[in-house]
């Protein structure tokens, strides 16, 4: 069944997101948070690795953390925002819980 | 002991991210302490560092200081050098556009007031570390 992966390393920084997005399965989903919302912009060096996960996969985003850091503009289509109401349905929407430390 | 005042370049070089690590805002109060006691203080964000300077920094939603305007004020204790890397900037997909506007009054000018952030490469960066004192790295 399907799992929700969350990843909070700036994709800079950690090789977490890369390694999340080779091991989610298809209809999976990844939920950037923390620093790992740096990835859900456009023009990154790593917006085509996001791309591609998400022909295949859902992509979130945690909003308070996109405004915190002063990046929730200019996003890469298809990826959802969510609060922190919606990241607890998404972890009780899913089956299991892989966090990406 | 003498009264003269040492006055010594110190350079903060800056690598992490806002928020996700406390790096940010601790470098943040050493620069303020190493400015109020007069030394010759300079600034560099590069890699995840850039992201400190943002503008638009909203924290409400997580609950944490937001300190992001405390660089505004970098300008009132004379801090005058503010390097930026600019790969560092590309490899983001940002710009100087989106970063805040920091300036400082410069008193050999009529205290003109001009903008402290200058774009420099990771070699010009390399070059301005040699000529310092003191580097310290968040």
């Amino acid at each position: 069944m399907s799992m929700l992966h969350t990843v909070n390393k700036s994709p800079f920084n950690s090789d977490g997101l890369s390694s999340c997005l080779q091991c989610a399965l298809a209809g999976s989903s990844v939920l950037l948070i923390e620093d790992g919302v740096y990835a859900a912009r456009r023009g990154t060096q790593y917006e085509a690795l996001v791309q591609e996960a998400l022909k295949d996969k859902k992509i979130y985003a945690l909003q308070p953390d996109l405004e915190a850091r002063g990046v929730k503009s200019n996003l890469i289509d298809g990826i959802e925002l969510v609060d922190y109401a919606g990241f607890v349905d998404l972890t009780t929407d899913h089956d299991s819980v892989q966090a990406w430390l | 002991m003498s009264d003269e005042q040492v006055t010594k370049k110190f350079l903060y070089v800056n690598r992490k991210a806002p928020y996700g690590t406390i790096y940010a805002l601790e470098s943040l109060e050493v620069v303020l302490i190493g400015a109020a006691f007069e030394q010759d203080v300079s600034l560099a964000f590069i890699g995840d560092g850039v992201y400190q300077l943002t503008k638009g920094q909203d924290t409400k939603g997580i609950g944490v200081k937001n300190f992001s305007p405390t660089y505004r004020a970098l300008g009132e204790y004379d801090i005058q050098k503010i390097y930026v890397e600019k790969e560092s900037l590309e490899a983001r997909g940002l710009t100087l556009d989106d970063l805040q506007h920091l300036v400082y009054e410069d008193e050999d000018d009529d205290w003109a007031e001009k903008d402290a952030i200058k774009l420099v490469s990771a070699k010009e960066l390399g070059e301005i570390m040699e000529q310092q004192d003191v580097v310290l790295s968040f």
